[in-house]
């Protein structure tokens, strides 16, 4: 059985989620060259191209982190293939150093940059993010799909947009769209068939000065022909109602999904403007719809970005227009379909009988909360069974990182004292032990996170002397979001046999002189390799590997 | 066409996810727009689960939109998981006329000094909805058929032999052989049809 989503009876309507939308988007588009780092909400994106890559032509990899995922893609798009960089909102963070300057020079072949972010941050510890910040930032056109079938179209016009104007498009999902399931009808899909070549051009790919003074003016120049040729108008900025009103909804992503549900239930009649262009915005169209209103009610997640544009629109052409938004809508956490319903009641005077919340009225039946936990068998129970028996938890500092082991912060074990972003456990350890040096500290970091930005942490911890115990959690594989290859496996996303790095030649390399390789099954071994690095007196950074692979590989 | 709203919860490993995309693809045989909503990532690791399934009519003042289900607003919740109609019962209403359909299953939380027993779970769900039905799920597919994951499909099945939603049975029979893989198929059909001939 051909999988539904590499299927190609054209026509055909099948269920998809947003991520799958985008892939299917990028098959329709003739992607030739797909990069991903693997992350919650987007990591179905790279999970998919992994299974589809080798059956449809299209060279796909999971990179080391987010930033050499982007790099990869450009260098793929500078030499003229259609290329999809794909990561959730915290990869951008760790790619943006790049992205910038990326968004100057522009690109040949059409790049496309799918980016979910995680409202309510469902799975997503350390922050919760609004990447359209990132268009003021770096000017980067941003769309914004609803649904998977938009996620689909959406991905095939930034194909097209990226190639004429030259420059990388992103996609911006939040959770509710890239996790949303939906009918997708299907295009047809289109075999990239481009030979890449990289033609010598340092006047577009150096970004020396003081060119790249003129290249920032070229692109300005770039995203007001965006705005006039393409977004003002495009179909994606819509307006859904045209009837006479005195009021107006503005809206976008998921929430316009809401609103409609909102005006159906109240029975309203209320012009709604969908915005599928985020940046640059149809200035004009959006003067054009609130010109006529006497109040307008901007929906949108998280940070009241859309909002302060339009009251900066408004200002030219409708100075009595109020403009309602944050006041009526949180902008802490994920939108719900209610919220925006009472929100939308309250905003057009409309009475909504709200019943009083029932509660569960027996004590006993009132239940905490399920934690997730290590699955059955997870080799990672064996290490911290091992830390329980090694040290006093309470004179022990625990470093955390995002990784399954991050699961022993919830019971029974409660081991970790902070957690920051991929790659950081190690580097807050290191400014600790130099500023407490008697207190004693673990710091955990898992074999993805250690490739993708533990190692410049090791390195500085080593050279600038200080002793931490850094446990590696090697278990082989990304796990915490589906076992994606890292470069430590034998296998690269293609398939193809390699071999895979070595940590310990890494962490050797690194100047690491105490080093232990122990499978956590050991567990005498691994409580006295614990106690022995916590103990020693020399002033140095000790590293366990705790080896053993995840029961699911 | 009416809107039909449908709640799964569960934990982590149950099939949730399994049991959402069935009931998606069963519903455009049917001739329905659908939207799912569903979580991935950490939170799945044991944690609880909760899908939201909507169908109803593509085009019209009646199309649906949102992917989220509005609190009071579901025709129907399968709780694979009884502790876990503790916390979808938000979704339920006697206005609505809310079915629940509670598997006598129950998964330990961790850190949780008390296992309510269902039958007290089920007294407090009565509440909320007019249909509260408890289906020994787990019981009957680890007794027939050895596995226990397969009672969400036998649910599904009894759901089906009951009427309780409007998906057509062979719909629902062609959607899992469409979602499950190929070896898994028979198992599957036969965890459905044991609760039809019930």
């Amino acid at each position: 059985m051909t999988e539904e989503i590499i299927s190609n009876k054209v026509g055909e309507k099948i269920i998809l989620l947003g991520n799958e939308g985008i892939v299917r988007g990028a098959l329709e588009s003739g992607v030739q060259f797909v990069s991903a780092y693997p992350g919650t909400p987007s990591s179905e994106v790279g999970n998919t191209f992994w299974r589809i890559a080798k059956k449809v032509g299209v060279y796909f990899e999971f990179s080391t982190n987010e930033k050499v995922a982007l790099e990869a893609g450009a260098g793929a798009a500078f030499s003229g293939l259609r290329t999809l960089v794909s990561m959730k909102h915290f990869g951008l963070n760790v790619a943006s150093d790049f992205f910038m300057p990326l968004v100057y020079s522009g690109v040949k072949g059409g790049m496309v940059i799918l980016v979910a972010d995680d409202p309510s941050c469902w799975s997503s510890a350390q922050s919760e993010e609004d990447t359209r910040a990132f268009a003021s930032l770096s000017h980067i056109p941003i769309l914004e799909p609803s649904t998977p079938q938009e996620c689909k179209d959406f991905t095939k016009l930034a194909f097209d947009l990226s190639e004429k104007f030259q420059i990388p498009i992103m996609i911006r999902e939040t959770t509710r769209v890239a996790l949303q399931g939906g009918i997708v009808k299907l295009g047809k899909i289109v075999k990239g068939k481009r030979k890449g070549k990289f033609i010598k051009d340092p006047h577009q790919f150096s970004t020396m000065p003081p060119r790249v003074l003129e290249m920032k003016k070229e692109l300005l120049e770039k995203i007001e022909k965006i705005k006039k040729q393409i977004s003002e108008k495009s179909l994606i900025n819509k307006i859904y109602g045209n009837n006479k009103s005195e009021i107006g909804i503005v809206t976008s992503s998921v929430s316009f999904l809401y609103v409609m549900e909102a005006l159906k239930y109240l029975n309203l009649n209320i012009p709604v403007l969908k915005l599928g262009f985020f940046h640059p915005l149809p200035d004009k169209k959006i003067k054009g719809f609130i010109n006529k209103f006497k109040k307008i009610l901007v929906v949108e997640e998280l940070e009241p970005h859309l909002e302060k544009e339009i009251k900066v629109l408004a200002k030219d052409i409708n100075l009595k227009l109020q403009i309602f938004g944050k006041d009526l809508l949180s902008e802490t956490g994920e939108l719900r379909p209610e919220q925006v319903l009472k929100a939308v009641a309250e905003f057009s005077n409309k009475k909504l009988k709200i019943k009083p919340v029932l509660k569960i009225k027996n004590p006993k039946l009132k239940i905490p909360k399920r934690s997730p936990q290590f699955c059955p068998g997870c080799p990672y129970w064996l290490v911290f069974n091992a830390l329980k028996k090694a040290v006093d938890p309470k004179k022990v500092i625990f470093g955390g990182e995002i990784g399954c082991y991050m699961l022993a912060f919830y019971p029974p074990f409660h081991f970790q004292d902070y957690l920051f972003c991929m790659g950081s456990s190690v580097g807050v350890a290191h400014g600790i032990k130099k500023s407490s040096n008697k207190q004693k500290l673990i710091s955990f970091v898992g074999d993805s996170s250690f490739f993708h930005s533990g190692i410049p942490a090791l390195l500085n911890a080593v050279h600038n002397k200080s002793n931490p115990l850094i446990i590696i959690m090697d278990n082989q594989t990304t796990a915490m979001t589906g076992h994606q290859p890292n470069p430590g496996t034998n296998k690269t996303s293609m398939g193809n046999s390699v071999e895979g790095a070595k940590i310990e030649d890494i962490v050797k390399a690194c100047g690491v002189k105490n080093l232990k390789i122990i499978n956590p099954i050991k567990q005498k071994e691994f409580i006295k390799a614990v106690k022995d690095s916590l103990n020693n007196k020399i002033n140095e950074v000790s590293v366990i590997i705790a080896r053993r692979p995840c029961i699911y590989i | 066409m009416k809107e039909f709203n449908i709640i799964i919860s569960g934990v982590g490993g149950q099939g949730v996810i399994t049991l959402t995309r069935i009931l998606a693809k069963a519903a455009i045989f049917d001739g329905y727009d659908v939207r799912t909503s569903e979580l991935h990532g950490l939170s799945q690791k044991g944690g609880s689960v909760e899908t939201h399934i909507r169908f109803g009519s593509m085009t019209g003042s009646k199309q649906i939109h949102s992917p989220l289900i509005k609190k009071g607003k579901a025709n129907l919740i399968i709780c694979i998981e009884a502790q876990e109609s503790l916390k979808s019962y938000i979704y339920s209403s006697k206005e609505s006329n809310t079915i629940f359909l509670i598997n006598d299953f129950i998964k330990p939380i961790l850190g949780s000094k008390i296992i309510p027993p269902v039958k007290d779970i089920l007294k407090e769900i009565k509440r909320f909805s007019k249909q509260v039905m408890s289906i020994p799920a787990s019981k009957i597919v680890k007794e027939k058929l050895n596995k226990e994951v397969l009672a969400g499909v036998y649910i599904l099945g009894w759901t089906t032999s009951k009427n309780l939603f409007p998906l057509k049975r062979k719909s629902i029979l062609k959607s899992i052989e469409k979602t499950v893989p190929k070896k898994y198929f028979l198992l599957n059909k036969k965890a459905f049809d044991l609760a039809n001939y019930d």
